[in-house]
């Protein structure tokens, strides 16, 4: 995934010479999961460079900028880390276009490796989606795959709006040949990553591949699990969410974020909206737990296990 | 003589005029008596308009109000000195700069009068960003334009306004750093006022604003922010820096906050009169005018003229104001992205009722 995503930047930065990619240590050293690797030596340091350490400065800089014609794709080096940069990300990038009734756009891209699964210290395992996917103004994609990872960060390279891009680093070493083309699906659209007709488990990010693995477990007892990478988490899309539901009856949702108002709130209310005469079961959802991201020792008792998500499945099939 | 307000003691600021209209120093700034009177002008128009916005708020006519009587030749003095490709992003205080950079004053004035956030007035034709509420957080902004500038190689500076308060927040170190590391051609002017609402300067910081610059690697300058010759030369001096590309200068003009910190603010409870009488006899508007008349430049026969043509203009722009009417509703849904998700489009329907 790492490759996909340097690629998907080394050819935004070749089509379109308004493109910048800063940050802290994004240049010389190429990102400290070498996603710019070698981006500074091919572009240049005008438009590939390191900045201090601010978090506010960065993003806030990206709004000026924007101001001024340029496309800005910032890094945020880890999850925890952008909340420094939080005020400047609600209150101005997402708010800009509003605020200059769509005057100023702010094609701003903001990638950070989010989530959690590779024994990091504090800060380096958090799930901060909802507070972006809650801010109106922002987009918020989260790639499980290579070829999604280089098709969503093109997209949100070419948005004229700002993406908040939460790459898994559990994932980042992923390997797959992978289709780097821009065609394909948009922002906003979920994909159906493996069918079934026993219930549908509605995830994203490195719990894709997780829920991808109970699934076969559980098509080892002869319930045939439907898995949707929902991709975006904002906006999400709705009417995949609806079909699914209609056509099994029966839904998960799992994510690493704490349960309460966690992406699986959203998920489930979208479900009873639309789909309620559909249910067989309640939804039942398999998340990270009200507590602080734990210490390495115990992240794997934090995040949903494959069992923890096959008994769901297998409960709301019993119901 | 009156004493100083409290937080201009310390290093003595630039001045080219003293308190009582009399020259210190060097007089000549390079403006034509023309451009000097129209300064004195805009300065009028601006404390004539500032008041008039009071009385709106008053009558309900605007939501909350900040008023700025006391900061024209800070104002003035700086919007004054840039040229027109350069770029102000403003706090919530900024309406004389605003008018002198040619901002439609009702579009200004539509952010208080609550029919739009950052002011209809297109930031990128006025060159003046729209207004920015949270504290410190535009200086920012204001640094990454101008390290886009001297990406593209062009001639020209961006200046954010702040206030004292703004200093003891992050994102004003965040910016001033940035702006040292990229040797941005940015303009940080900060107008001490004295007043943070109710905190006084010295709570805000214990050392002076103005020698902050030295930590970040660029110029800082301390200035009569109530001596518009002295903060127009300054803000022109900072100007050239930045577009020979030497870099940001951080710009402390001392001035004085008369009135309210806004119209939902009572500083009587905070600062005792006397304070304020005394910060009247360094008014910028009696010292510019002062000297202006001791040199012939103006006299009465024009002062009355003006009286005259500054009270229509102000009335023709509180009848704008007023006649304003609220937003369409769908204003609400229109701008939140390029190109609205699904979600946005059916909420818009709801309340259209389509």
């Amino acid at each position: 995934m790492v490759g996909a995503l340097n690629a998907a930047l080394r050819d935004a930065l070749r089509e379109d010479d308004r493109v910048l990619v800063f940050g802290e240590d994004v240049g010389r050293s190429g990102g400290v999961f070498r996603v710019t690797d070698g981006l500074q030596a091919e572009f240049g340091d005008r438009r590939v460079f390191d900045t201090p350490i601010s978090e506010a400065g960065i993003a806030g800089a990206a709004v000026g900028l924007a101001f001024g014609g340029w496309r800005s794709v910032v890094e945020m080096q880890f999850d925890a880390f952008s909340y420094p940069a939080l005020e400047q990300i609600v209150d101005h990038v997402a708010k800009m276009r509003e605020r200059t009734r769509g005057r100023i756009d702010m094609p701003i891209t903001i990638r950070m490796p989010a989530f959690g699964g590779i024994k990091g210290k504090e800060h380096h395992g958090e799930s901060p989606e909802t507070f972006y996917v809650h801010t109106a103004g922002l987009k918020v994609v989260a790639p499980s795959n290579p070829g999604d990872a280089y098709r969503l960060l093109r997209l949100a390279i070419a948005d004229p709006d700002p993406v908040i891009v939460l790459e898994p680093k559990a994932r980042y070493w992923a390997r797959q040949d992978a289709d780097l083309t821009t065609g394909g699906f948009g922002i906003g659209e979920g994909a159906l990553v493996r069918d079934g007709d026993a219930a549908t488990v509605f995830t994203y990010g490195a719990m894709v591949a997780r829920c991808l693995d109970a699934a076969s477990v559980l098509a080892d007892e002869g319930l045939e699990t439907r898995v949707v990478d929902l991709r975006s988490l904002s906006p999400l899309d709705t009417p995949l969410i609806a079909r699914c539901v209609r056509e099994t009856g029966r839904a998960v949702v799992v994510h690493e974020a704490p349960k309460t108002l966690g992406l699986g709130a959203e998920v489930t209310a979208r479900i009873v909206e639309e789909a309620f005469e559909f249910l067989e079961a309640p939804v039942r959802r398999v998340t990270g737990y009200d507590v602080p991201y734990p210490p390495a020792a115990l992240e794997h008792r934090y995040l949903p296990s494959v069992e923890r998500i096959a008994d769901a499945v297998r409960e709301v099939v019993a119901y | 003589m009156a004493s100083e307000p409290d937080h201009w003691r310390g290093t003595e600021p630039l001045r080219v005029l003293a308190p009582d209209g009399t020259a210190v120093g060097d007089i000549d700034v390079g403006l034509a008596p023309d451009e000097l009177r129209a300064m004195l002008r805009w300065m009028l128009l601006a404390r004539r308009l500032d008041r008039e916005c009071i009385a709106l708020q008053r009558q309900g006519e605007l939501t909350v109000y900040p008023g700025f009587e006391g900061q024209e030749a800070a104002q003035i003095g700086s919007a004054t000195a840039l040229g027109p490709e350069d770029f102000v992003f403003p706090t919530f205080r900024e309406l004389a700069a605003a008018l002198v950079r040619g901002v439609d004053p009702v579009q200004y004035l539509a952010y208080h009068r609550g029919t739009w956030h950052g002011g209809p007035y297109d930031p990128r034709a006025t060159r003046f960003g729209p207004i920015c509420i949270p504290v410190a957080t535009q200086i920012v902004h204001a640094v990454g334009y101008a390290m886009g500038l001297a990406l593209d190689g062009t001639r020209a500076c961006s200046l954010a306004y702040f206030g004292d308060g703004s200093t003891s927040e992050g994102d004003f170190h965040e910016a001033a750093n940035l702006a040292g590391v990229f040797s941005a051609p940015a303009i940080l002017f900060c107008q001490n006022n004295g007043w943070a609402i109710s905190v006084p300067t010295e709570r805000q910081t214990a050392g002076e604003i103005f020698r902050r610059a030295e930590g970040y690697g660029f110029p800082g300058i301390r200035v009569d922010g109530n001596d518009v010759l002295a903060v127009y030369r300054t803000t022109r001096e900072a100007a050239a820096r930045a577009y020979a590309g030497d870099g940001p200068t951080l710009i402390e003009a001392l001035t004085y906050r008369i009135g309210a910190h806004s119209t939902a603010d009572d500083p009587g409870r905070y600062r005792v009169e006397d304070e304020v009488a005394a910060a009247r006899a360094f008014d910028p508007i009696v010292r510019f005018r002062s000297w202006l008349e001791s040199v012939g430049h103006i006299d009465g026969g024009v002062l009355a003229d003006w009286e005259g043509e500054i009270e229509s203009e102000v009335l023709a722009i509180r009848d704008g104001v007023i006649a304003q009417p609220a937003p369409p509703v769908e204003w609400m849904f229109d701008h939140t992205y390029a190109d609205p998700p699904a979600a946005i489009a059916e909420q818009r329907a709801e309340v259209l009722g389509g």
